[in-house]
Formats: structure tokens, C-alpha cells, sequence
């Protein structure tokens, strides 16, 4: 995630892994530049988007990483590539 | 007959099972990669063996007894389409939280009651230290006792009291083993208190913890240090896929007979998107519909008196934690309403007295609800705060949950010729 290597338990999202390593914030909003982390936890709100393997807009409240992925904050809307 | 079920959670684990016990082939969709939904996170539940259910698949459309659905990790670009026909669809997408905004609600360390809930209990983490859980309801005491497990120091504030359960002395009873589990809580709990703003800059540091009168009008409040807020008012139904299909609501939750059909000829539905009771009332109403969608010869009778017994408490809770306008007077004009699209209720407020008197013209001047999340956190407020600017309610309140695409799709993913599922 952002250049740092995670180990994450089996069946953990990348949301639930962030939060266990005291993080809280890892987007920021298109208009306002704001931080946004996880808001609802269950897919729904959207707040919580990563860049996964150059692909934006992935709710890390849902998304279980494979070994491998690389990760990173995504700063308001992205394209991919 | 082929039955399919989407939404694992109670209920539609309960159809899927009682359409197979009934004989149907049954399919069940969900987007999780275990079964149980929200309520049984963290301990994955089977289904009956002759269920054939398709994991970590959503479905995103709904065109009649056609759905369609796309099956692998998370918004990723290189999930499986397909496409599945059914004789009887039975929906049982559940709720999410609801929020009322306050000052500062978009701050990173103020959470959904339900996210705290599904970090605990799905994957062991707390979301802080020192937490505040704040709202209405009974869902908090599952929640607050979910964080204590992981470690955390929770206070619990209710912003209704409790004489709302007493005008419903039937309703009480059934729950009281469940209340016994929350004792460890009596001392963490404060009623007519809530959260009425929360405080930091990049994080939330602090909150204001405010009494409240009957109506949620503020009397008096404090600065209290937290490291994370976990706020629910109750719940949303997940309403894509019936509003999709053209499926009657009545006071927004889908309208069901009682065996769970709903006005759309061989659709049914059941649990939270009928009405918010818990999860014993969800898996009842599940065996109904289910049975029901696989044209079992008899109604499931202990379901039937299980139902009854569950509506009598989801009518008791609903009048027991209202959610009343005084929450109005907590906004301020730079508060965000809609959180995608950074919408402020200065600029809603605006909207209103540009003209803007219907749902539809208000989200294409605000931009509320135009977001990635497609108004499902902001909408019922944002409709609610301009019916009490109008002086009356929006005539197409329901611009607000009406998404054809029940979830973002990419366009790659749209372009791709699905597979048929025989
Ligand atoms: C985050 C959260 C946590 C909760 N935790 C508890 C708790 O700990 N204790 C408690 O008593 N109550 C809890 N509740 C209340 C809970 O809603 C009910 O008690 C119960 O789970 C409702 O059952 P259900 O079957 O109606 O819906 P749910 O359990 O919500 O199940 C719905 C399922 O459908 C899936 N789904 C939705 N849309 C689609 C789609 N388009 N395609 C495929 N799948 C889809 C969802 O992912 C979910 O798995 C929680 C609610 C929320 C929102
Ligand atoms: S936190 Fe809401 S979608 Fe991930």
C-alpha cells in the first residue's frame, strides 16, 4: 500500500487491513481535496476508493487482496492506467 | 422451476433452503465471499447442499425474471458476466445504516454504526480507542458490545429514551434474552444524548456530546475527546433491483403480500428491504418467500407466527426511535449533505430558491445524489430537508433510490457478451 509492504490475514479486505495499521484516511475528494477513509463498511457509500494493479475506483471496504496487488491512495477521480 | 435467491443475509439464505426443501433449483447470488450477510459476519453459514450459491457475485441489473451478474473480486475489470433466468426471483438485499448529517460527519474517523460492526465482527479490528457510539436504536448494543470485544472503551448514546417501549408491553418479552447479553453495557449508556458535531482537521479528534429535547432540539453541550464516532439512525433499505423492477414500496419499503409476493407478478421479497425488525424476522420471512417463489403446496405455519410476532416489534422500534426534525437545527450551511459530490446545505438551500421543487431538478442543479454512491447516503435527507424548506414533500421523493444499475459497472465490463447460464 502506498510503497509499504502489508501482510494480511487470509479473507481481510484491504479497508480492514488499513484501519488495523492505525491508518484512517487514504483518498482524497475530486472538488474539496478532502481525506476520506471507510464511512459505511458494506460497499454502499463509496468513500473508501483505492487504486488496485492501476485500477481506481475500488471500494477497499470490499476488495480481499491477492498476494501481490499493488496498492495506493487514489487522489479524487482518477483514470485508469 | 428455478428460483433464484439474491442477497444471502437471514432472509435469503431462509428462501433458498425452503425453495430447495421445496424442489426447485435454486441459485443464490451474493456479493459477499461468505454466506450470513450482515448479521451472522464472521461466522459463515451454509446453505442447504442442493443450493448452488454464487459467491462474491453481484447482481447489477434486473430486467423482469432476467438478472444480470457479475462474479469475482470487487470492482475488478476482470469479473465473470452472466446472465441468469428465473421462473420466481426472490430479493433479499438487506439495508444499510442510515445517517443524519451533522457539522463535521465527513471527517475520517466518524464511521456507520453497521461499519464498526462488520470490522469487529468480520475481521477482529476496532475502529479506536476511545469510541463514541451515537444514534437510535437497539442495532447500537450489538455494536458497542462488538467494540468492547476488540478492546475498545465505548460510551453508548441514545437519542431517544426508553417510555416509547412501554406503550408496547407485547413487543418487549421476546427480546429480553437478547437485552440480558448487553448488561455489561447499562453503565456506558446515556439516553437523549447524541453527537451533534464532530471536530479535527484531517481526523475526527473531538465531538460535541449535546442533550437533546424529545424533538432532537440541542439544550446544552460539551467537548468530548474521541478517536472514532460510530452513528446509525436506523436503516435503509437496499431498494435498486425492486424499484428497478417496477415493485410497489409502501412507506419506502417494498409492498409484499403475506407470503412475500410482491405487486411485480413472480417477484418476491423479504427481510430488511420490507421492513427493519432484526434478523429472526428476516430469516422468518425468508422460509415464506421462499416456499412461496417455489410453489410449495403449504405456507411454512411456525414462520407465519414467527412473522407475526416480528412485526409487532419492528412496529414497537420504529415508534420507539423516531428520527424528528429537530436534527435540522444541528446543520450549518457549510455542512455536506451529499458526501460525493461535496454538496453543502447552503448549497441545497440554494438550489430551493433557484426553483428547484422536485427530486430530479434538485439533483441536476445541487449535484447531491449525482455521486459514485447514487444518493444512497445522502437522499433520504436530502429529500427530507427540502420538504421542510418547501413546506411540503418532493412529488417524485423516490428520484432518490431509483438506479437502474444496482452497482457501478465498468464500461469495459458493460461491452463484454456475458455468458448465458443454461
Ligand atoms: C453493516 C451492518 C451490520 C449489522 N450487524 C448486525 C448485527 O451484528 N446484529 C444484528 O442484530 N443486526 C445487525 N444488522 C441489522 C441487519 O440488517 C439485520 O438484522 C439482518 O442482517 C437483515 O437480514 P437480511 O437478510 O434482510 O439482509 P442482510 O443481512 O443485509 O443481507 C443482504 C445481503 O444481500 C447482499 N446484496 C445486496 N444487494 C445485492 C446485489 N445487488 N447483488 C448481490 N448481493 C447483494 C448483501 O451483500 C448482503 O450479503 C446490521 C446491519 C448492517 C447494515
Ligand atoms: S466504506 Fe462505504 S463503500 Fe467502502
Amino acid at each position: 500500500m502506498d510503497g509499504e509492504p502489508f501482510d494480511v490475514p487470509e479473507g481481510r479486505t484491504i479497508a480492514a487491513a488499513l484501519i488495523a495499521a492505525g491508518r484512517v484516511s487514504w483518498r482524497t475528494t475530486r472538488a474539496g481535496g478532502r481525506p476520506r477513509g471507510v464511512f459505511c463498511g458494506i460497499g454502499v457509500c463509496f468513500d473508501c476508493l483505492v487504486v488496485v494493479n492501476g485500477v481506481p475506483d475500488v471500494r477497499a471496504c470490499q476488495r480481499v487482496p491477492a498476494d501481490g496487488d499493488v496498492v495506493r491512495s487514489q487522489r479524487g477521480a482518477e483514470l485508469p492506467g | 422451476m428455478r428460483v433464484v435467491v439474491v442477497g444471502g443475509g437471514p432472509a435469503g439464505l431462509a428462501a433458498a433452503d425452503a425453495a430447495a426443501r421445496a424442489g426447485a433449483e435454486v441459485v443464490l447470488v451474493d456479493s459477499e465471499r461468505q454466506l450470513g450477510g450482515q448479521y451472522h459476519r464472521g461466522t459463515a453459514q451454509r446453505a442447504d447442499p442442493r443450493v448452488r450459491h454464487l459467491p462474491e457475485s453481484t447482481a447489477w441489473a434486473a430486467e423482469g425474471l432476467r438478472l444480470h451478474v457479475r462474479t469475482g473480486p470487487a470492482d475488478s475489470p476482470h469479473r465473470t458476466g452472466r446472465v441468469l433466468d428465473a421462473d420466481a426471483v426472490v430479493l433479499a438485499t438487506g439495508a444499510h445504516d442510515r445517517v443524519v448529517p451533522f457539522p463535521g460527519w465527513d471527517l475520517p474517523g466518524v464511521y456507520t454504526a453497521g461499519a464498526a460492526q462488520a470490522l469487529a465482527k468480520g475481521h477482529g479490528v476496532a475502529v479506536g480507542r476511545r469510541v463514541v457510539v451515537s444514534g437510535t436504536g437497539p442495532f447500537l448494543l450489538p455494536v458497542a458490545s462488538s467494540l468492547l470485544d476488540v478492546g475498545a472503551t465505548v460510551t453508548v448514546l441514545e437519542a431517544n429514551g426508553v417510555t416509547g417501549w412501554a406503550r408496547h408491553p407485547l413487543a418487549v418479552p421476546q427480546k429480553l434474552p437478547e437485552l440480558a447479553r448487553y448488561a455489561r453495557l447499562l453503565g456506558r449508556v446515556r439516553l437523549r444524548t447524541a453527537v451533534v458535531a464532530a471536530h479535527g482537521d484531517d481526523r475526527v479528534t473531538s465531538v460535541t456530546v449535546a442533550r437533546l429535547r424529545p424533538d432532537w432540539t440541542v439544550c446544552d453541550g460539551v467537548r468530548v475527546a474521541v478517536d472514532a464516532v460510530c452513528v446509525g439512525h436506523g436503516f435503509t433499505p437496499r431498494l435498486d433491483l425492486a424499484v428497478g423492477l417496477g415493485c410497489d414500496l409502501v412507506d419506502g419499503f417494498v409492498r409484499v403480500d403475506a407470503v412475500g409476493a410482491t405487486s411485480v407478478r413472480g417477484v418476491y421479497a423479504a427481510g430488511e428491504i420490507t421492513g427493519i425488525g432484526g434478523a429472526d424476522l428476516a430469516a422468518a420471512e425468508g422460509e415464506v418467500a421462499g416456499a412461496a417463489a417455489a410453489r410449495a403446496p403449504d405456507p411454512p405455519i411456525a414462520a407465519l407466527r414467527a412473522i407475526r410476532r416480528g412485526r409487532r416489534f419492528a412496529a414497537a422500534l420504529a415508534a420507539a426511535h423516531p428520527v424528528p426534525t429537530g436534527r435540522h437545527g444541528w446543520l450549518t450551511p457549510d455542512t455536506l449533505l451529499c458526501r460525493c459530490e461535496e454538496v453543502t446545505v447552503g448549497d441545497l438551500h440554494a438550489a430551493l430558491d433557484r426553483g428547484a421543487a422536485d427530486g430530479r431538478t434538485l439533483k441536476l442543479v445541487s449535484r447531491a445524489g449525482l455521486g459514485p454512491c447514487q444518493g444512497r447516503t445522502c437522499g433520504r435527507e436530502v429529500a427530507d430537508l427540502a420538504a421542510a424548506r418547501l413546506g411540503h414533500p418532493l412529488p417524485d421523493a423516490d428520484a432518490f433510490h431509483r438506479r437502474p444499475f444496482a452497482t457501478p459497472l465498468r464500461l469495459g465490463e458493460l461491452a463484454q457478451h456475458p455468458e448465458e447460464d443454461p
